[in-house]
């Protein structure tokens, strides 16, 4: 079975049937992505299926067949959300950081506080109490971060 | 603990005939498969006893969602995401796209599908009292032929429906609804939470009102309608409706409490969409 995982293609003989979620874990050592629940409810396991979130967990790889999926490590050298998590104290143990950084990482520049909680109301936290991770997204994607590029900062 | 899935079979379709032809031949030895937001819940907590499958997700010629005429045609296998991108949607049906807001996050409104909610028969499900409210219909195909059921005769009871064993849900037909529409959900929390109480409602001079969790399955509460329709004054209404429903105690909520806030669900409707 074919599909692109960060950028490049690969073929995994795999039942088709398998989460996307072990596939890339056990399949692709692509550890980075955590299971938290197992059921939808933490996002802890959340990649990018064709540009758009989902939870790795409930998704059967057949249904990744030809298609691109986006790990936390296809994030690498994109630097500006991941420093903004680290200077604003959006992460403290870190399991729920990967998931996080995947549904912030389509967040659009300029977004609201509520427009942020929004799009990240799939993904629970237990030690941040989410300000540090709002924050963090704010300066990252936020009407802040717009004005600071507006003046050229 | 999660079960391997290598003893599990599926079948890829390319075609709704294949499908159908499929569908045929399995009957109920089969669980259509689509954007697997419950089905995989189940699954990884091995409470699923079904071993084969047939899997819809790349008919697309069940989705989208396009008007006919003055009948809004919603493709089963529509997510609920292309519900809240689909502009007709947003301008004829503005309750689904509320109810669509609701169900889940980001990450399951990408993968959840209207048709999975209708079949999957939770009586929580968050948006089967909006197609209650709008009189949608429900369209089965098999290889016999189209079927076509008012959404409010689907149900036969707890988690039932009149879905026969060949058959699949490819489409849900709205007619056009005029009055304004109103839906609320009370769950734990705004994200993530399967609801206690869930209202949808159209303000007209026949106001439609549906409810779910406060019954086996979805209802319409047509005499607290009459009542409204009649004038009775809100109180009365409440009363009414409390005769209509038969909300249980759960794991997420009580009767008691689920009774209380249906009554003052329907007196916010009411407040809500009453002449300015």
């Amino acid at each position: 079975m074919q599909l692109t995982v960060n950028g490049q293609q690969v073929d995994v003989d795999v039942h088709p049937l398998e989460r996307l979620l072990d596939v890339l874990r056990e399949r692709l050592g692509l550890t980075g992505t955590k299971e938290g629940c197992g059921e939808g409810e933490c996002g802890a396991c959340t990649v990018l299926l064709d540009g758009r979130p989902v939870n790795s967990c409930l998704v059967p790889v057949l249904h990744a067949e030809g298609r691109e999926v986006v790990t936390i490590e296809g994030l690498r050298g994109q630097t500006v959300l991941q420093d903004a998590f680290v200077s604003e104290g959006g992460t403290q143990c870190g399991i729920c950081t990967p998931g996080f950084l995947m549904a912030a990482s389509v967040i659009a520049p300029g977004a609201s506080l509520a427009e942020v909680r929004e799009a990240l109301a799939g993904n629970i936290c237990r030690c941040t109490g989410y300000e540090g991770i709002y924050r963090a997204v704010a300066k990252a994607r936020g009407p802040l971060a717009d004005a600071e590029r507006a003046q050229g900062s | 603990m999660r079960p391997s899935v290598t003893s599990l079979e599926v079948i890829r379709c390319r075609s709704l005939g294949d499908a159908l032809s499929a569908l045929h031949e399995y009957g109920d030895a089969v669980v259509p498969l689509a954007g697997c937001t419950d089905l995989y819940v189940a699954l990884n907590a091995g409470t699923l006893a079904a071993t084969r499958f047939l899997d819809l997700w790349a008919l697309d010629e069940l989705r989208g969602i396009e008007s006919h005429g003055d009948t809004l045609r919603l493709g089963a296998l529509s997510t609920y995401r292309d519900v809240l991108a689909s502009p007709l949607v947003r301008a004829h049906l503005p309750m689904l796209a509320e109810a669509a807001r609701q169900v889940g996050a980001a990450q399951i409104q990408q993968r959840g599908t209207l048709g999975g909610n209708i079949v999957n028969a939770s009586p929580a499900g968050d948006t089967l009292p909006v197609f209650a409210a709008a009189e949608a219909i429900v369209v089965l195909q098999s290889v016999r032929g189209e079927r076509r059921v008012p959404f409010t005769e689907f149900y036969t009871g707890y988690r039932a429906t009149v879905r026969e064993r060949d058959e699949l849900v490819v489409r849900i037909d709205v007619p056009p609804a005029t009055g304004r529409q109103w839906f609320r959900k009370v769950g734990t929390r705004a994200a993530q939470a399967v609801s206690k109480v869930v209202i949808a409602a159209v303000r007209s001079e026949r106001p439609r009102i549906a409810l779910g969790s406060v019954a086996p399955v979805v209802i319409r509460a047509r005499r607290t309608e009459d009542a409204l329709a009649s004038g009775a004054p809100m109180g009365r209404a409440q009363a009414v409706l409390a005769e209509e429903i038969s909300p249980i105690d759960d794991v997420r909520s009580t009767a008691a409490y689920r009774l209380q806030v249906s009554k003052n669900l329907l007196a916010r409707f009411w407040a809500d969409t009453g002449p300015a």
